[in-house]
């Protein structure tokens, strides 16, 4: 088949596809969206091999360079001063709708960052990450309505109870390789929802829990949504801080070096198994914070908060920023939470387009909009045209 | 109600042994969790459907009962066929080189999209399956209906051409080798890529047909039918042994049985969990599944 049809022909492959499910009139507007994507595609990358359009590359990449000079004239403290206090003023001149969107923004930065350490830094695909949220959330809702306890001491009960969830499924897959592991994972997360939906005397089963106690300070319960908005920032900035931290330690290096290749780490003195628990005990500690917040928050919960789409959301969130990368995981927290609250009318195709990117992002470009620089400097054996059969 | 429930497990298990057989053999050849294989048993329920309705604009159902059926499984089994074969394109051979992790995403990626397409297509509510086939007879105490006959002998046929075309063909065998060593295999000719997409072809068909049958036999499709069924026949193919094509189909038996057994003396609320639980003791215990070789660990 000559090149110049190519895209004709996927158009009408789509069209032809989807014809029995969408009826035709449905199905040739697909087709002619596959068709005008397949143009765009091959012009871009036409476009980007002639000489002009690799003079415009340069020329990009050349602006990008000296952008990227002139932020780094800006004095951190300064850059990070602005930010602060842009952060701590918003809410002063936010409606009360966009301080409930950075709130949520601020949850799902806490968890896709929690998610990142375990995805992200140790290379191993959690797929039943919301299990985490809902052990933190349920914890709070429990010994809240029922024992009274406060939203403070929840807070480091409901991470610790998560943490100890994460070790006992940590504790069986150790062994486990890249796949199967997503499996169990993703199986333990069902069993989860499953026991909360079922187990009534204990969670209430599918009516949820009611009632639960706001955060309160001296007596005084935070009920503006102001005050949620600053414990979030200050839970958010308390994870980037600690997981900075471990990025830039060893523990952080030795993850790094199991992710890439588990035998090397274990011949260079890494304790793989120790390593690997950590992984998702810290992991989960996040999610176990983000649940108390999320149940004291809502004031009320469901399993149905806590789905198996859920985990796909926060894992898409550290798969488009970028796998590793503490900037690149908030920034897709926040693209994946605002987006969706701007595009209301698109709501039904919300899903559709997630599934879609996440394809897309695979093949175009697997390392996420702000990967992380360490990246570029690792090994990547698998890369390689030959050495890939395993 | 033992007899009952082993018939009602084996009627289950064998279209889970379907589904399996998809998973166990894109796992034995690329090493990936097609996660998105479970839509595809799903699109071929939708299929069926679909086909019904043509076939009785077509006037073919009041010519022949047997041959509205046998258009029906062809038409949803061949579109599902398209639909393995195009999703493989699309998103997991430009992976072939990636890092594990990147096919294994893209694969829950296109699972997500698949269900959605569905949905926006033919609506968020359940569909009602005509049934097709009637009658049944009484065994004892239990009762057998002539649609889990039906779904059994269609399992076992299908099973027996799968295990004589990879047995018997040159095709076949080119799939063995490709699965043994995919180096090796091209080394010595064997169109890999070609060979990848056959696979994706006959688990797609396969699973096509699952769809068709479960339709049948509860008599309503949903879009999300898919993920339930899918975990359950990767489930089955891990009992199996991952890889293993009789594993599959021995493990969606087990499965199908393990689960009857379970939702009618244990508790049917936890019906879904006992799936899970078996997932997971097996891999702790025999990850390699019941015929599986052991195989060392490969990085």
């Amino acid at each position: 088949m000559s090149r110049a049809l190519r895209p004709l022909a996927y158009g009408v492959w789509a069209a032809l596809l989807a014809l029995p499910l969408m009826g035709p009139l449905r199905a040739a507007l697909l087709g002619g969206v596959v068709l005008v994507m397949t143009l765009a595609f091959l012009g871009a990358r036409a476009l980007s091999r002639r000489p002009l359009g690799s003079a415009l590359r340069q020329q990009a990449a050349g602006l990008g360079r000296a952008i990227r000079q002139q932020a780094a004239a800006i004095p951190r403290p300064l850059l990070a001063g602005l930010v602060g206090a842009g952060l701590l003023l918003f809410p002063h001149v936010a409606s009360r709708y966009h301080i409930d969107v950075a709130t949520l923004v601020g949850i799902y930065v806490v968890l896709a960052l929690g998610l990142n350490v375990v995805v992200g830094l140790a290379g191993l695909l959690d797929l039943g990450y919301v299990a985490f949220y809902a052990v933190g959330a349920y914890a709070f809702a429990i010994l809240g309505t029922r024992a009274e306890v406060s939203f403070w001491a929840a807070l480091p009960i409901g991470a610790i109870l998560a943490a100890i969830f994460g070790i006992l499924l940590g504790i069986p897959v150790l062994r486990l390789r890249g796949d199967y592991l997503a499996i169990v994972t993703l199986g333990f997360g069902e069993m989860i929802r499953i026991t909360l939906n079922n187990w009534d005397a204990f969670t209430n089963g599918p009516n949820g829990i009611l009632n639960i106690p706001r955060p309160s300070v001296l007596g005084f319960a935070l009920r503006d949504p102001m005050y949620h908005y600053y414990l979030i920032l200050g839970l958010g900035l308390f994870t980037v801080w600690v997981i900075g931290r471990l990025n830039n330690s060893w523990v952080g290096r030795a993850w790094i070096a199991m992710r890439e290749d588990e035998l090397a780490a274990e011949a260079m003195g890494i304790n793989v198994m120790r390593m690997k628990l950590l992984a998702f005990a810290m992991g989960a500690t996040w999610a176990g914070f983000a649940g108390v917040f999320f149940a004291s928050k809502q004031t009320f919960i469901s399993p149905e908060s806590f789905t198996f789409f859920e985990s796909v959301i926060i894992l898409s969130m550290v798969v488009f920023g970028g796998m590793g990368s503490i900037p690149g995981v908030i920034l897709g927290a926040a693209i994946l939470v605002i987006l969706p609250e701007v595009m209301r009318e698109f709501a039904f195709y919300r899903m559709l387009l997630f599934g879609g990117a996440m394809v897309l992002m695979m093949v175009l470009r697997p390392q996420g909009l702000l990967p992380n620089p360490r990246r570029k400097v690792e090994l990547h054996p698998g890369e390689e045209r030959l050495g890939a059969a395993a | 109600m033992l007899l009952q429930q082993l018939i009602n497990g084996l009627t289950l298990g064998s279209v889970y042994a379907l589904i399996a057989l998809g998973y166990t053999m894109v796992y034995g050849i690329i090493e990936l969790i097609n996660f998105a294989h479970g839509e595809i048993y799903m699109i071929g329920a939708y299929m069926g459907i679909v086909a019904l309705a043509a076939a009785a604009a077509l006037g073919l159902s009041e010519v022949s009962a047997a041959l509205t059926l046998l258009g029906v499984f062809g038409a949803a089994m061949l579109y599902c066929g398209a639909y393995g074969v195009t999703m493989e394109r699309v998103a997991y051979r430009p992976l072939r080189q990636a890092p594990r992790l990147s096919p294994l995403i893209s694969a829950l990626g296109m699972s997500i999209f698949l269900q959605n397409y569905v949905m926006l297509a033919q609506g968020a509510r359940d569909k009602a399956f005509p049934a097709l086939i009637g009658g049944g007879f009484e065994v004892g105490p239990a009762r057998v209906t002539a649609i889990q006959l039906f779904i059994m002998a269609t399992s076992l046929l299908l099973m027996f051409l799968l295990h004589t075309f990879v047995r018997r063909t040159r095709l076949g065998k080119a799939m063995r080798a490709t699965a043994q060593d995919r180096r090796m295999a091209a080394l010595v000719g064997i169109n890999v890529d070609q060979i990848i997409s056959v696979t994706f072809l006959i688990g797609s068909l396969l699973a096509g047909a699952a769809g068709v049958m479960v339709a049948l036999y509860y008599g309503l499709v949903n879009f999300f039918i898919g993920y339930v069924a899918g975990i359950k026949a990767f489930t089955a193919a891990v009992l199996g042994g991952i890889g293993n094509i009789p594993g599959a189909m021995l493990g969606g038996l087990l499965l199908g049985l393990i689960e009857s057994f379970g939702a009618g003396y244990i508790s049917a609320e936890y019906k879904d969990v006992f799936a899970f639980a078996i997932l997971v003791l097996v891999l702790i215990f025999r990850p390699a599944g019941l015929l599986g070789e052991q195989v060392p660990q490969r990085a």
